[in-house]
């Protein structure tokens, strides 16, 4: 390999490091992101003009990589500058299922490298001015590691392109949750064909390379040729596109069960798989860049799910296994509990709001819904000009991703010290008089507390009760995401305010301002 | 990590042959997953989903495997093309992509700190 290449690829690697490490951090998080696609942009180049195979040849079809960069560059700059801020998150699992496709096929186009070798030619060239070989010093193309990484690379990158296209269609509602009897050991069955088949195929490849002693022993060259006959038969082909439809099927079947709210969980654990897949290739290519990389994202990738669900305070295997899959048993225990709720008109909102001390705004999905997270800073303007003491009350998984409520209010210049993150709040709550929940469902349902028959039981949630009054703004008394009836919707304390929030939010402020 | 499958070493032999011959390899997975764990152990949950995405796209990387697969593909295997070729585009949409929206994510962390 060319020796700037190699330095190409150190700076590439460490400038993913570097940009991760700075992506951790609030003030360095934008340079960050940049340094890495700097490294990355780097490695991509120098891989185009400096990479050279074993044999010192350069790269050929320069303008077909030209062109599928120049595609995808302009498919990709697009669409992320026209995804709104709601649909980010979809964003993010569809780029990441590319990057799973682009795995998997890397492993398809090897494979069909490998198998279309001829490996009796191979050996005819490594030993042709050789009188005789020695039994033990014959070296055979057999190349088992590869093939390993092949399949590994392949499965993973499969399962994580299905997986996340799942993720995409069930964050955008196209695809809903799907549960049945026994899917876990269906699950588990594809898994275990994936790996028999597997472990077929690398048998099926490797019987092709063994050569019965007898046949060798002092052989000359010729006559051992003659001998060895290596051609891989249609099993092993078969073998390999079962499973590449074996794993794609997993991960579909991986993801179909699992609630829409636990996705982002779902859409990071992926995104570590993808990792994965992509170190399996740098093993490929001996290329340390795509090693490195990969690695580095498969780990973060992976203490990032895991931070995720601590952040629900449920495990990862209960995300995975338990799901949110109990949508039944949630709407017949929330049938039972279903009380009467009550109304509060806008001008009495507007009265409770404007007069108050303390209020506490604890915005959810549907605010991002609405897009009115300019009209609620208008709002919480409009108080703070009359004295009111305007926080607003972050649970850690409010929206559909950890921090998509941050980002949302920092869109429309809330201030960060304004933002108070769950046991801030929680300690809040007592001294506060009203809690705003806007379009919030989930993170202040009080089943998670008190019904250890609840889905989200054990989660920590926002507790808005220990406040004087809450004001709830939902479209509808349609339960959840998650498909959960929520109690604190009939309790005394809670007013309901019907409507789209921006509409409502717009409202409020016009009634504020006549009071 | 050629080898011939009828020789005298043993299962044993075999793995510690294979073990040396890929230390190298084996060194940068370890010391890569506890940098990557080191790296971005106290992140606040605020960061989370900016930090998901950042790291989508540098698995992104992959992209360099699949302009090599299309660099060393026959010009006359239109199969092999367009293999690359489709590998390339989806490598290259994780890349772009991904630092796009995710600087798309920071920006507004960012524009709200200039105002201070």
């Amino acid at each position: 390999m060319d020796s700037l290449l190699i330095i190409v690829y150190i700076i590439s690697s460490v400038s993913f490091i570097i940009g991760l490490k700075m992506l951790a951090h609030p003030e360095t998080a934008r340079q960050g992101n940049w340094v890495a696609a700097g490294g990355m942009g780097l490695a991509i180049l120098g891989t185009i003009f400096l990479y050279q195979n074993e044999q010192g040849a350069f790269l050929h079809n320069k303008v077909w990589i030209f062109a599928g960069l120049l595609v995808g560059g302009a498919i990709g700059t697009v669409s992320a500058k026209k995804v709104q801020m709601t649909a980010m998150p979809e964003m993010v699992s569809l780029f990441n299922g590319m990057g799973g496709a682009c795995a998997a096929l890397i492993s398809i186009a090897e494979f069909n490298h490998f198998a279309s070798t001829d490996f009796t030619f191979q050996i005819h060239e490594a030993y042709q001015n050789a009188d005789s070989i020695d039994e033990a010093t014959l070296v055979l193309p057999v190349r088992m590691g590869i093939m390993v990484t092949v399949l590994i690379g392949l499965i993973i990158g499969s399962v994580s392109f299905a997986g996340s296209i799942i993720a995409w269609g069930k964050l955008n509602g196209k695809i809903p949750d799907k549960v049945f009897k026994g899917q876990h050991i269906v699950n588990l069955v594809i898994l275990g064909l994936i790996v028999v088949l597997g472990a077929t195929l690398l048998y099926n490849i490797y019987a092709q390379f063994v050569v019965s002693s007898g046949d060798i022993g002092t052989l000359s060259a010729v006559n051992l040729f003659n001998k060895i006959r290596i051609r891989l038969p249609l099993s092993v082909f078969v073998l390999f596109y079962i499973i590449l439809l074996l794993a794609l099927a997993y991960g579909v079947m991986f993801v179909l069960p699992i609630g829409g709210a636990d996705m982002p969980v779902v859409i990071s654990l992926l995104n570590s798989f993808t990792g994965v897949a992509a170190a399996c290739g740098g093993f490929l290519y001996e290329n340390n860049a795509m090693m490195t990389g990969g690695i580095l994202v498969g780990a973060a990738g992976t203490l990032l799910t895991i931070m995720m669900c601590k952040a629900m305070n449920r495990s990862l295997k209960n995300v995975l296994i338990g799901a949110f899959g109990g949508s039944t048993v949630a709407a017949a225990s929330g049938a039972e509990e279903q009380g009467s709720f009550k109304e509060i008109s806008l001008a009495d909102a507007a009265v409770v709001l404007g007069y108050a001390n303390k209020v506490m705004i604890v915005p959810g999905y549907g605010l991002a819904v609405a897009q009115a997270q300019h009209a609620c800073h208008e709002l919480e303007k409009l108080l703070v000009e009359r004295g009111v003491d305007v926080k607003y009350a972050i649970h850690p998984v409010a929206g559909r991703m950890p921090g998509h409520m941050n980002v949302l209010l920092a869109e429309s210049d809330v201030a960060y010290e304004k933002l108070e993150e769950m046991e801030v709040a929680n300690e809040a709550f007592p001294t506060t008089d009203v809690v705003l929940i806007l379009g919030a469902n989930d993170v202040v349902n009080p089943a998670a507390k008190t019904d250890p028959a609840s889905p989200i039981y054990g989660m920590p949630i926002l507790d808005v009760e220990l406040a004087k009054t809450v004001i709830v703004n939902k479209r509808s008394m349609k339960p959840g995401y998650a498909g959960i009836e929520n109690d604190l919707f009939f309790r005394p304390k809670t007013s309901m305010l019907f409507g789209d929030a921006k509409k409502v939010l717009q409202d409020l402020i016009a009634e504020i301002k006549n009071i | 990590m050629v080898n011939c499958p009828w020789s005298q070493h043993t299962n044993m032999q075999y793995t510690i042959n294979w073990l040396a011959a890929n230390q190298q390899t084996i060194y940068i997975v370890i010391l890569m997953i506890f940098v990557g764990i080191e790296v971005i152990g106290r992140v606040p949950s605020v960061l989370h989903t900016p930090l998901m995405s950042g790291a989508n796209a540098i698995h992104g990387v992959v992209v360099v495997g699949a302009i090599i697969v299309m660099g060393q593909a026959d010009p006359d295997n239109i199969f092999a093309l367009l293999l690359g070729f489709v590998a390339v585009v989806l490598g290259t949409l994780n890349v772009v992509g991904g630092f796009m929206v995710t600087d798309r994510m920071l920006e507004m962390f960012k524009g709200k700190r200039q105002k201070k």
